[in-house]
C-alpha cells in the first residue's frame, strides 16, 4: 500500500506541474489562437539556460533564476514578432507547423550547444528527501508543488482582477473590438509569449532539478497536451484539472501496470487512453467554451 | 469649416480593394459637438467610411484628421487612445464576460498603473480601479442597464446588448464616437429610448457623434447635419430638411423613375 501512496503523492506533485505547464500552453492559444508544439521546448532551453548560468558562471541560484527568467521573457517575446507574427492570418494548419518546426529546432539547438547527455543540477536547497507521513519525498518536488499552487492562483488573479488580465480575456475574443478600445494586440501577444515562456522555463528548472536536465524535459511538452485538451483548449481551470488526471492517472496506471499486469509502458499510454474515453462524451473537454447562442 | 472648430476632417479619402473602388474622394468634416449622421443605399460605402476612420481601414488615398492631428496611419488602438471610440453593425461585446467587465475594458487604456503593479492589483492600482468603478456605475446609470450589470453578456437581448456595446465605447471616454447602425434591428420603443441616448450624449456628456443609420425617419429627427454617400461617393451633404428635398438623394434611394413620379 506504500508503493500506492507513494505513486499518487508523485502523481499529485508532477500533475499540478504538468498543470501549470498546460496553462502557459493555454494561455497562449487564448490569447493568440496559436497552437504551440514547442511549448515542452521552453521547458528544455529554460532548464539548459538556469544550468548553464549557475554551473558555468557559478551565479548563485536566486540571481541566476531572475536572468533565467529574463532570458526567457525576451526569448518568449523574440519567438512571437519574428516568427509567428508573419503568420497572423494564415490557415491554422500552417501556424501548427510552424510551431512544430519550431519545436525541432529548438530541441536540435539545445542539443547542440549543450549536449545530449543529462546533466545534474547543482543541489540548492542541500537537503536530502523530506519524510512526509513515511512517505519520501523530494524537496525540489516539495518546492515546485508550493511554487505550482502559488502559480495558479497567480493565473487566476491576474485574468480576474487586473487590467491586462482583462485586456487578454478582450483580445481573445474579438482582436478587432479589442484594439477599437484601446489595447494593443501586438502587446497583448507579446506578454502572452513572455509570461508562457517564463512560467514554462521555471517548470523545467524544477523538473531538471529532480531528473537532472536532458532532451528528455521536451516530453513534458508531449504529457500536456492530453491534459490541456482534456480541461478544454481555452480554459486555464480545465488546464491544472487536466493535469492533474493526467499526472494522477500516469502514476496509477504504472501502479496497476507493476503490481498487477506486466504490460509495461502503461505509464505513457494511460492518459491517452482517458483523452479519447473523455473526448467521446465531451467534446469541448472538461472546461471548454460552449458557444453560448440566441436564435 | 475652420481648423479650430472642426474635430474631424475627411480629406479626399479614396478607399480600393483590388478593383474595387468602395471611396473615391470622400471629403467631409464634423464640427465639435455636432451630431453628425451619413446615410445611403446598402453597398454605398458607409461602413468602410467608419473603418477609414476608426483605424480599421487605412484610405488608399487622402487623409484623416482628427483633433488637428493626422491620424491616417495610426493603429485603431492608437486612436481609441486619442478619442475615438466606436460600435460595431453586427453586435461585437464579449459574449462570456459580464456586463460590468465589458464595460471595464473600455477603461484599459485610461488605467495609469503599471504593469506589475496592475497585475497584482496592489494600492495604487485598487485605488485607481474603484474611481473607475465609479465612472462605469455612471455609466450604467445613464444607459438604465443596472439591472443587468452582472449578468453575461452573451445571453442578453438584442436590444440590450446595443446598449451595453455603447456604454463599451462611452467607458472609452471619447470625444467622437462611431456608431454603426444603433438601431438596427429594435422596436419602435427601444430605437425611442436608443433616440434619447445619442442625444443626452451628444448634448449633456459633451461627446460628437458620427452615426451610421437606415431609419430615416431618426436621422432626419436627431442629427444636425446629414451626409449622403452612393457607390463610394458622397452626393450631398446639409441639414436633414434640405437633404430630404435633394433630388439626387431621392434618385439615389428610389431609383431614376421612381424618383421621377415622387418628384
Amino acid at each position: 500500500m506504500d508503493l500506492f501512496f507513494q505513486l499518487l503523492i508523485n502523481g499529485i506533485i508532477v500533475g499540478t506541474l504538468y498543470g501549470v505547464v498546460a496553462m502557459c500552453f493555454v494561455l497562449i492559444y487564448k490569447s493568440t489562437q496559436v497552437v504551440n508544439f514547442a511549448q515542452g521546448e521552453f521547458l528544455l532551453i529554460g532548464a539548459w539556460i538556469c544550468w548553464t548560468i549557475l554551473v558555468q558562471f557559478e551565479v548563485p541560484f536566486v540571481f541566476g533564476f531572475l536572468i533565467t527568467l529574463a532570458f526567457m521573457a525576451a526569448l518568449g517575446i523574440f519567438i512571437q514578432m519574428v516568427v509567428l507574427r508573419p503568420m497572423i492570418g494564415e490557415p491554422i494548419i500552417s501556424v501548427i507547423m510552424v510551431t512544430i518546426g519550431l519545436s525541432i529546432f529548438m530541441r536540435a539547438f539545445s542539443n547542440w550547444m549543450f549536449g545530449q547527455s543529462a546533466v545534474g543540477f547543482p543541489d540548492v536547497f542541500g537537503m536530502n528527501a523530506v519524510n512526509i507521513g513515511g512517505l519520501r519525498v523530494e524537496p525540489a518536488y516539495l518546492m515546485s508543488f508550493v511554487v505550482s499552487l502559488f502559480i495558479m492562483g497567480g493565473f487566476f488573479y491576474f485574468f480576474k482582477y487586473s487590467r491586462y488580465g482583462l485586456a487578454m480575456r478582450a483580445t481573445a475574443f474579438n482582436q478587432q473590438v479589442a484594439q477599437s478600445l484601446g489595447i494593443s494586440v501586438k502587446q497583448v501577444f507579446a506578454m502572452a509569449w513572455a509570461i508562457s515562456a517564463m512560467v514554462s522555463a521555471l517548470a523545467g528548472v524544477v523538473v531538471g532539478m529532480v531528473n537532472g536536465v536532458s532532451s528528455a524535459l521536451s516530453f513534458i511538452g508531449i504529457k500536456v497536451f492530453p491534459a490541456v485538451i482534456l480541461g478544454g483548449l481555452d480554459s486555464i481551470i480545465g488546464a491544472v484539472v487536466g493535469g492533474l488526471i493526467v499526472g494522477v492517472l500516469e502514476n496509477m496506471a504504472e501502479y496497476v501496470d507493476g503490481q498487477f499486469l506486466y504490460w509495461g509502458n502503461m505509464l505513457t499510454i494511460a492518459p491517452f487512453w482517458v483523452l479519447i474515453i473523455i473526448l467521446v462524451v465531451k467534446p469541448y473537454g472538461l472546461f471548454g467554451t460552449k458557444d453560448i447562442e440566441r436564435v | 469649416m475652420s481648423e479650430e472648430t472642426a474635430i474631424l476632417d475627411v480629406r479626399a479619402v479614396s478607399l480600393q480593394f483590388g478593383g474595387v473602388r468602395a471611396l473615391s474622394g470622400v471629403t467631409f468634416s464634423v464640427a465639435k459637438g455636432e451630431l453628425f449622421a451619413i446615410i445611403g443605399p446598402n453597398g454605398a460605402g458607409k461602413t468602410s467610411m467608419m473603418n477609414c476612420i476608426s483605424g480599421r481601414y487605412t484610405p488608399t488615398d487622402g487623409r484623416v484628421v482628427f483633433k488637428g492631428r493626422d491620424v491616417t496611419d495610426l493603429k485603431p488602438n492608437q486612436r481609441a487612445d486619442l478619442g475615438i471610440g466606436r460600435t460595431f453593425q453586427n453586435l461585437a461585446l464579449f459574449g462570456h464576460m459580464s456586463v460590468l467587465d465589458n464595460i471595464m475594458v473600455g477603461r484599459h487604456h485610461l488605467l495609469k498603473n503599471g504593469f506589475l503593479s496592475g497585475a497584482l492589483y496592489w494600492g495604487l492600482a485598487q485605488r485607481e480601479e474603484l474611481s473607475h468603478r465609479r465612472a462605469v456605475e455612471d455609466i450604467i446609470d445613464f444607459l438604465e442597464i443596472t439591472h443587468i450589470r452582472k449578468a453575461m453578456a452573451g445571453t442578453l437581448s438584442y436590444g440590450l446588448r446595443k446598449r451595453v456595446e455603447l456604454a463599451r465605447a462611452i467607458a472609452l471616454k471619447p470625444d467622437l464616437i462611431l456608431l454603426d447602425e444603433p438601431m438596427a434591428g429594435m422596436n419602435l420603443e427601444e430605437k425611442e429610448d436608443m433616440a434619447r441616448f445619442i442625444i443626452d450624449l451628444n448634448e449633456e456628456w459633451g461627446i460628437s457623434v458620427i452615426m451610421i443609420e437606415h431609419d430615416m425617419g431618426v436621422v432626419m429627427d436627431i442629427s444636425h447635419r446629414v451626409a449622403v454617400l452612393d457607390f463610394g461617393q458622397k452626393i450631398a451633404e446639409g441639414l436633414p430638411d434640405e437633404i430630404m428635398s435633394n433630388p439626387r438623394v431621392k434618385t439615389a434611394y428610389l431609383g431614376e423613375d421612381d424618383a421621377e413620379e415622387v418628384a
